[in-house]
């Protein structure tokens, strides 16, 4: 409450991205921080039962922490809509170590963003892990699950996985933001604007976050397929020859 | 004869290639926008029109280039963290 209660105080211009510092009223700040909590612990417990499990994992999280946490504060410039926006990297986290995990991965990089680089802000943190974290990582997960059951190749299902995760994220953030900010007037109409306003930037970038987990995908396959098998991406039916 | 039609292939791709490079980066130029953060662009902005504002970070970037400091450093720093996991994964000694 301390973290949601301290950054609404102050009241001068801040220059951020994701949800801003103090945009969402109070009542809404520490609701998505008590829809998010659930989601932390679960993700705390799976760490560390991956943990025990088998220790050659830890660096497969540390890797994704690192990817995420540069991925969710690169801005991107897109020449058709004269924007800068970010990708997220929940979507190959969440393939990579589950999404719970990833719930975890973006806590923490959001986190050192709100802290450190004026990027979103403490009182929106919970609101913007949800997108990103919550949302994103399920997204991607199911997309990516969904889309191997059809029969969709490794780098066939990282890219809708990552496409969907970006666009997931960026229609969650227009749901937040509509109910945080609507006062009296209708949500529909707001939230249809909010999601018309980010469609320019976050069409080609969902397409670029595809690609991103594609390669990703397939990279680790090609150099440690013996992870994917761990963490149930793929089969041992589907090892390579080599491996 | 072939060695001489691989100059000729090697000059023909740098006239498509350079001038297509040098249009790439002036298509930037034309964007419609000033390369404004689009959760500038459009979460403020929206918000702003619904009376809400955004507050001051708590622990303030201070100005001129201090915010571009620690990007870089954060930068830096993830992603040396980045290339030590992937050495770890990927290296001889996994």
């Amino acid at each position: 409450m301390t973290l949601v209660a301290l950054p609404l105080l102050s009241a001068t211009p801040a220059f951020a991205m994701h949800i801003s510092e103090g945009i969402l009223p109070f009542h809404w700040a520490a609701f998505w921080y008590l829809v998010l909590a659930p989601f932390v612990a679960l993700g705390v417990r799976r760490l560390n039962a991956i943990s025990r499990e088998d220790l050659s994992l830890k660096p497969l999280v540390g890797l994704l922490a690192a990817v995420v946490f540069i991925i969710s504060c690169m801005p991107i410039p897109v020449p058709t809509a004269g924007t800068c926006s970010h990708p997220c990297g929940t979507g190959v986290a969440a393939i990579l170590v589950g999404p719970l995990v990833s719930v975890l991965i973006a806590a923490v990089s959001l986190l050192i963003q709100a802290l450190f680089l004026a990027h979103g802000g403490l009182s929106t943190l919970g609101a913007n892990t949800f997108s990103m974290g919550v949302v994103g990582s399920f997204a991607g997960w199911l997309a990516f699950r969904g889309a191997r059951r059809l029969g969709g190749s490794l780098a066939v299902a990282g890219f809708v996985a990552g496409l969907l995760a970006d666009w997931a994220t960026y229609a969650a953030t227009a749901l937040i933001l509509s109910l945080g900010i609507r006062g009296e007037a209708s949500f529909t109409p707001l939230f249809v604007k909010v999601v018309l306003a980010f469609l320019p930037t976050q069409l080609p970038l969902g397409i670029l976050e595809g690609v991103i987990t594609a390669g990703m995908v397939t990279l680790l396959y090609r150099k440690r397929p013996d992870l994917l098998v761990k963490m149930r991406v793929i089969t041992e039916k589907e090892l390579p020859a080599h491996a | 004869m072939p060695e001489r039609r691989r100059k000729w292939k090697i000059l023909l791709m740098h006239l498509v290639l350079l001038p297509t490079l040098l249009f790439a980066f002036y298509f930037f130029t034309l964007a419609p926008k000033s390369w404004e953060g689009v959760d500038e662009a459009v979460v403020e902005k929206i918000a702003r029109e619904h009376g809400r504002e955004a507050t001051a970070p708590l622990i303030e970037p201070g100005s001129g280039d201090l915010l571009l400091f620690g990007f870089l450093v954060g930068g830096v720093v993830a992603g040396f963290a980045a290339g030590y996991y992937w050495r770890q994964l990927t290296g001889k000694d996994k």
